[in-house]
């Protein structure tokens, strides 16, 4: 029964809410147009780095957003300059790296005022405006089964504004799927040429596609650091792999699978923890296996849903059955 | 065809000047490495008219479509379309300019329902723009209008019943009747065909000739490639014959593979190739 708890208190921790919020933006790119973005995590660090950097300065809170959403914005114009001409795995490679740099540039020491090197922003330094605002008083509460705190950090507060943030970007993307714009993105997916046959900027439109995704992957990179704090090396390359993972379990190019795919993912690494640490005796896995063993386990059950069920859980099978 | 026939005066000879031109294309070269795959002199294609691009595989046919709808970019060479060049113009601004062709190796968008193929194909929608796809208000009404474009277009390539299926689980002539058929949905002033027959059963193969057809009583004008002969002289007004990348002949289709340039060509590159096609010698 905790653990049933445990796994609903997962469920709509902010944690999965800013991972849901990732791989709605890595659906715009993959789901929607077949861009290949392997930088999902550049671009949440980035939007860490510039909500928490433009907060501790003293900026506003709608400032250190605008700061986040331009510097993913800014990112994505600079990957996609060079390699959305070109074919898909250019961009694949070009994303990886480029994530890969923000981490190192984030974590070297040169940069140790702005980023605080390998160390990051400490939570204090940037999320006293935030917790500010909260309308739950500074304390535990509880509400039904759950208790978060009010305000600090992983709380209702956040909790709150990350579903809230989530809710509004399953309708954005709603929106726009399916509308002409989004109707152009999947023909892009389908064959960049016929649509460039048919009179639409197939380069303009990517780019669309691949700057949207990055800023509301910046959001959740935001959502993400209010949880905790801004660590790059959180935001590595298993973080995208992770972002990946879960959108391709919830279903690509629907609308509620990132945030179902978000749910399941935290869920099921809850509930594999939770069962190993209940049967499985500390003298042949102790506590600190425990974690990678479940990571494992999962990646394993992972693995046999995209075997069995590769258009994910909300995917329509009809559509894989065509690979022309 | 009539009185007024567009051909009368003009020369049996390649690069031909004709009456009205909608496409002239002047010294197009094109090199892979050190094979030469389009060098074409001179060339234009006579408007509202049904002209047939025929020539061996290999021939630099589907090179030559590239180039002149900016898919490929040759080293050398002018062509204009309307009496504009496109030199370096994008194949989507070729497209909006009125010239929409299809490709040898079809691209049915198979993910996609037909009738969204086929709205893909329209222009003018405004909710194609970012901003205003979050207004419906600003596209519905055009979306209606291009529904009911592809409704009737859908009916004419007997393919209505199949609208709301994948694209992907169409048979292979009828993906090249909806490739077809989405070229169409922008009203294009040119189409330019890939092969469009091949690979289409005999009974579609009708239906597709008699669209064809329909499209010039229309006052498109159509430029087509096509292997098989039967096909060419059922419909086309004009044949323009390309080998080892050059224009090597034009005239009607009822005289000119008797051309012995021509004859040479197809013997030389394909023995198999069935001359025989065009009628008795
Ligand atoms: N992208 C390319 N790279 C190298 N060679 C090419 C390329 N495209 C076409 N060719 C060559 O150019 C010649 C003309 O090809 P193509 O235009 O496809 O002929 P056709 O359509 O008349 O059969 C062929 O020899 C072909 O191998
Ligand atoms: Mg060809």
């Amino acid at each position: 029964m905790d653990l049933l708890f445990d796994l609903l208190r997962e469920a709509i921790a902010p944690t999965t809410a800013a991972f849901a919020l990732a791989a709605i933006g890595l659906n715009f790119h993959f789901g929607l147009t077949g861009l290949l973005n392997m930088g999902q995590a550049g671009f949440m660090l980035l939007g860490m780095y510039g909500y928490a950097i433009t907060v501790r300065e003293g900026g506003p809170i709608w400032l250190g957003i605008i700061v986040a959403i331009a510097c993913a914005a800014v990112f994505g114009v600079i990957l996609g300059w060079p390699t959305l001409k070109l074919r898909g795995d250019y961009l694949a490679i070009v994303t990886i790296a480029a994530a890969e740099m923000i981490r190192y540039l984030g974590r070297s020491q040169n940069l140790n005022d702005l980023t605080g090197a390998s160390t990051g922003i400490r939570g204090n330094d940037f999320k006293g405006s935030f917790e500010e605002l909260s309308p739950f008083p500074d304390s535990m509460v509880t509400i039904g089964p759950f208790t978060f705190h009010g305000t600090r950090s992983t709380s209702w507060w956040l909790v709150l504004v990350g579903w809230t943030l989530v809710g509004l970007m399953v309708l954005l993307y709603w929106r726009l799927s399916k509308s002409p714009w989004g109707r152009v993105l999947k023909g892009i997916r389908e064959d960049e040429d016929a649509v460039r046959s048919l009179g639409k900027n197939v380069y303009s439109y990517k780019m669309q596609a691949l700057v949207i995704g990055g800023v509301i992957g910046a959001l959740a990179g935001i959502v993400w650091s209010l949880g905790a704090s801004v660590q790059p090396d959180s935001m590595g390359r298993p973080t995208t792999f992770w972002v990946w993972t879960l959108l391709l379990l919830g279903g690509a190019a629907t609308v509620f699978g990132p945030v179902l795919g978000s749910i399941l993912f935290w869920c099921s690494l809850v509930l594999v923890k939770g069962l190993a640490s209940a049967f499985i005796p500390t003298t042949v896995l102790s506590s600190q296996q425990l974690e990678p063993f479940s990571l494992a386990l999962v990646g394993v059950t992972l693995m046999c849903l995209v075997i069995f069920r590769p258009q994910g859980v909300l995917g329509d099978k009809k559509e894989l059955a065509f690979n022309d | 065809m009539t009185d007024t026939d567009p051909f009368a005066h003009v020369p049996h000879e390649p690069g031909a000047p004709k009456k009205d031109p909608i496409v002239t294309a002047d010294n197009v070269h094109r090199h892979f490495g050190g094979l030469t795959a389009v060098e074409v002199d001179h060339f234009e294609v006579q408007r509202g008219a049904i002209t047939a691009l025929i020539g061996p595989n290999g021939a630099g046919k589907s090179t030559f479509f590239n180039l002149l709808t900016g898919f490929d970019k040759p080293q050398s060479g002018e062509w204009l379309f309307n009496g504009h060049s496109l030199k370096g113009v994008s194949p989507a601004a070729v497209a909006r300019a009125g010239k929409v062709r299809t490709f040898q190796l079809t691209k049915a968008l198979s993910r996609m329902t037909v009738i969204e193929n086929m709205r893909l194909g329209a222009s003018r929608q405004r909710g194609e723009n970012f901003f205003a796809a979050f207004v419906p208000k600003l596209w519905a009404q055009r979306e209606e209008e291009i529904t009911a474009q592809a409704h009737v277009l859908l009916k004419r390539f007997k393919l209505y019943e199949k609208k709301d299926d994948y694209a992907g689980s169409l048979s292979g002539g009828q993906r090249k009747l909806l490739e077809m058929a989405r070229a169409l949905m922008s009203e294009p002033e040119m189409v330019m065909l890939d092969e469009p027959m091949a690979g289409v059963n005999p009974a579609l193969t009708e239906s597709l000739l008699d669209h064809i057809v329909e499209l010039k009583n229309e006052g498109v004008t159509v430029l087509f490639v096509e292997h098989d002969m039967h096909m060419v002289r059922r419909i086309s007004d004009w044949v323009v014959v390309m080998a080892e990348g050059r224009i090597i002949a034009e005239g009607p289709p009822s005289t000119v593979m008797q051309n012995e340039e021509v004859q040479a060509a197809y013997l030389g590159v394909h023995h198999d190739t069935d001359l025989s096609e065009e009628g008795p010698a």
